[in-house]
């Protein structure tokens, strides 16, 4: 049964691939590729994996999406055909393609227990985490605490993309003119604004669950930072650009991104303060499993700001742009 | 039995060649794009696909179940997926950004531009 | 007996869900113009959540997984309508007629509150422009 959930998904995937490829219009491209990104998460779902189907759910059907869809609405969504260049890259798709299938061939078989990816360091966190780190999401725990150099540095990735963003584009969109808003911001979209005013509030509270529920079931800080984004994103959808920034100001959000780096950063040198290695939280309490779940709850409070800071200022410069490039075609 | 063994893998083969044919093949940036988050999906479910264990139910620990899936490709991808997505958007900056410099966003385009000056 | 009673309305309620489901899925396919399939969409999609989640909550017994199913069931109740809505309503701003038909005068028969509308609608559509 599993079998067969799992085939047809990923056969599903493929035909999605094959018509994102195919398709010239843009936005259904956009569009599917969001269908694609459900797909996937159904099946990490499928797989097991529950943590990555959230954030895949999140990202991949959600915020993804969205963004491209900002670019779109700039930049047109028609494409060009190039046909002869088409010819050259099937070949060269295929051959690739047959010599990567070679190679599966030798795969140890998919859900195997003996193959080696099981054997080394997997064991060892599965049987050892609940004594060592006191959690049952074993995910969490390898995140946030076997593995918390490499989270820091994807946290300090997000950032420093941010950062690019917000050098490329975000130094430009310093006088908006205000009268210009969002569509949805027009009166006529009554249903939109009053069911989106009541969502708002108890997406919040769902992000501020699976932020501080990570340790016990799916979630943590990067699932939270994105649903946190997109409750935030919801707004300036539905009531304008402006009415977000009358409550966080750019500059705040701003600061917000860097303060979530450096409370996961302090969190590593309270660990060498307390006499053990960075990012070792065994010494910040008593016992060390009491230290281990404060040192997780810190560091995860830390990746939820920079994400969910992050994802805001992107789509606040890319909506930015939108409007500027509105009143450029408007004025010319 | 070869085709459950394995079909998963193939799979991913083909996506990722998908991707990697609107890379190569598409003069549109945010086409490329989209073929590049294409290729990095395939990805991901291959290291899902890897971590996978016959029975294993998802890696919370509790007393209901005895095997597990692979926590650690989880790990790698969760984080790759929100490292991903800021990817993405310098990324789509980036094409804002040469379609405000060259008036385009079509490969040919910019070329041509590039070449005439 | 309660038990067997309960399960065989979960398994009804299940695959009443999924046949609303899958004849949504056909009529987006099949129905001529934007605004049946719109609505083969939206209604069959909130009826077809409604039952399979329905069905979900018979078969998860009391606890904490009844609890978020019903929080997602309160979750569709708002979105499904409002993103069926806000289709609707951009489909119109955007002067999509009956048929098809991409601005233009609407069709005899069209349905009067578009044809009462449209006077009004293109005034919106405008100052969405301006």
């Amino acid at each position: 049964m599993e079998l067969i959930l799992d085939i047809t998904l990923l056969s599903l995937l493929l035909v999605t691939a094959v018509y994102i490829a195919w398709t010239r219009d843009l936005f259904a491209a956009v569009m599917l590729a969001g269908i694609y990104g459900l797909l996937s998460a159904s099946f990490f779902m499928s797989m097991g994996a529950v943590d990555v189907a959230f954030t895949e759910a999140a990202v991949g059907a959600g915020i993804s999406p969205l963004l491209m869809l900002s670019t779109l609405a700039i930049c047109g969504r028609a494409q060009r055909a190039n046909p002869q260049r088409a010819i050259l890259a099937l070949i060269s798709v295929t051959v690739v393609g047959l010599l990567l299938i070679s190679a599966t061939l030798e795969m140890p078989a998919f859900g195997s227990p003996d193959a080696p990816a099981h054997l080394h360091v997997a064991p060892r966190y599965l049987t050892d985490s609940m004594r060592e780190i006191g959690i049952p999401n074993v995910v969490t725990s390898v995140l946030a605490s076997y593995r918390a150099f490499d989270t820091l540095g994807e946290v300090v990735v997000i950032f420093t993309a941010g950062l690019g963003v917000l050098s490329l584009l975000g130094l430009q969109g310093e006088t908006l003119p205000r009268q210009v808003q969002s569509p949805m911001a027009e009166p006529s979209h009554l249903v939109l604004r009053v069911v989106g005013k009541v969502l708002v509030p108890p997406i919040m509270l769902f992000a501020l669950y699976v932020q501080f529920h990570g340790e016990y079931g799916p979630g943590g800080g990067f699932q939270a930072g994105v649903i946190f984004a997109v409750g935030f994103i919801l707004y300036s959808l539905v009531f304008g650009l402006d009415a977000v920034e009358r409550i966080v100001n750019r500059s705040l959000v701003q600061a917000l991104a860097a303060l979530g780096v450096l409370v996961y950063g302090t969190v590593g040198v309270l660990g060498i303060v307390s006499g053990r290695n960075y990012l070792d939280y065994s010494g910040l309490a008593g016992d060390s499993v009491t230290g281990q779940h404060l040192g997780i709850i810190a560091i995860e409070l830390g990746v939820g700001i920079t994400v969910a800071a992050v994802m805001m200022l992107v789509f606040f410069v890319f909506s930015a742009q939108l409007v500027r490039g509105r009143v450029v075609q408007h004025a010319s | 039995m070869l085709l459950s063994a394995l079909y998963n893998y193939w799979v991913v083969v083909l996506l990722m060649m998908t991707g990697l044919y609107m890379v190569i093949a598409q003069g549109n940036l945010i086409k490329k794009i989209i073929g590049l988050n294409v290729f990095q999906t395939s990805v991901f479910i291959f290291y899902i696909s890897v971590g996978k264990v016959t029975g294993g139910s998802a890696p919370i620990l509790s007393q209901l179940a005895t095997v597990y899936s692979n926590p650690l490709p989880h790990v790698l991808i969760l984080t790759a997926i929100v490292v991903g997505i800021a990817t993405t958007a310098l990324a789509l900056a980036l094409v804002l950004r040469i379609r405000q410099s060259y008036g385009s966003v079509e490969e040919q385009d910019i070329l041509t531009r590039d070449s005439q000056c | 007996m309660i038990e067997s009673a309960v399960s065989v309305l979960a398994a009804m309620m299940l695959g009443l869900g999924s046949f609303f489901m899958i004849s949504g899925a056909l009529g987006i396919l099949r129905f001529p113009d934007f605004y049946s399939r719109m609505h083969a969409a939206s209604m069959t999609d909130t009826l077809g959540t409604y039952l399979i989640i329905g069905g979900l909550m018979f078969t998860a017994g009391w606890g904490l997984p009844l609890f978020k199913l019903t929080l997602i069931l309160v979750f569709i109740f708002f979105t499904s309508p409002t993103a069926g809505h806000a289709l609707a309503k951009s489909a119109q701003l955007s002067e999509l007629r009956l048929g098809g038909e991409q601005s233009g005068s609407a069709k005899p028969g069209a349905g009067g509150v578009h044809s009462d509308q449209h006077p009004d609608s293109r005034d919106l559509a405008r100052a969405d422009r301006v």
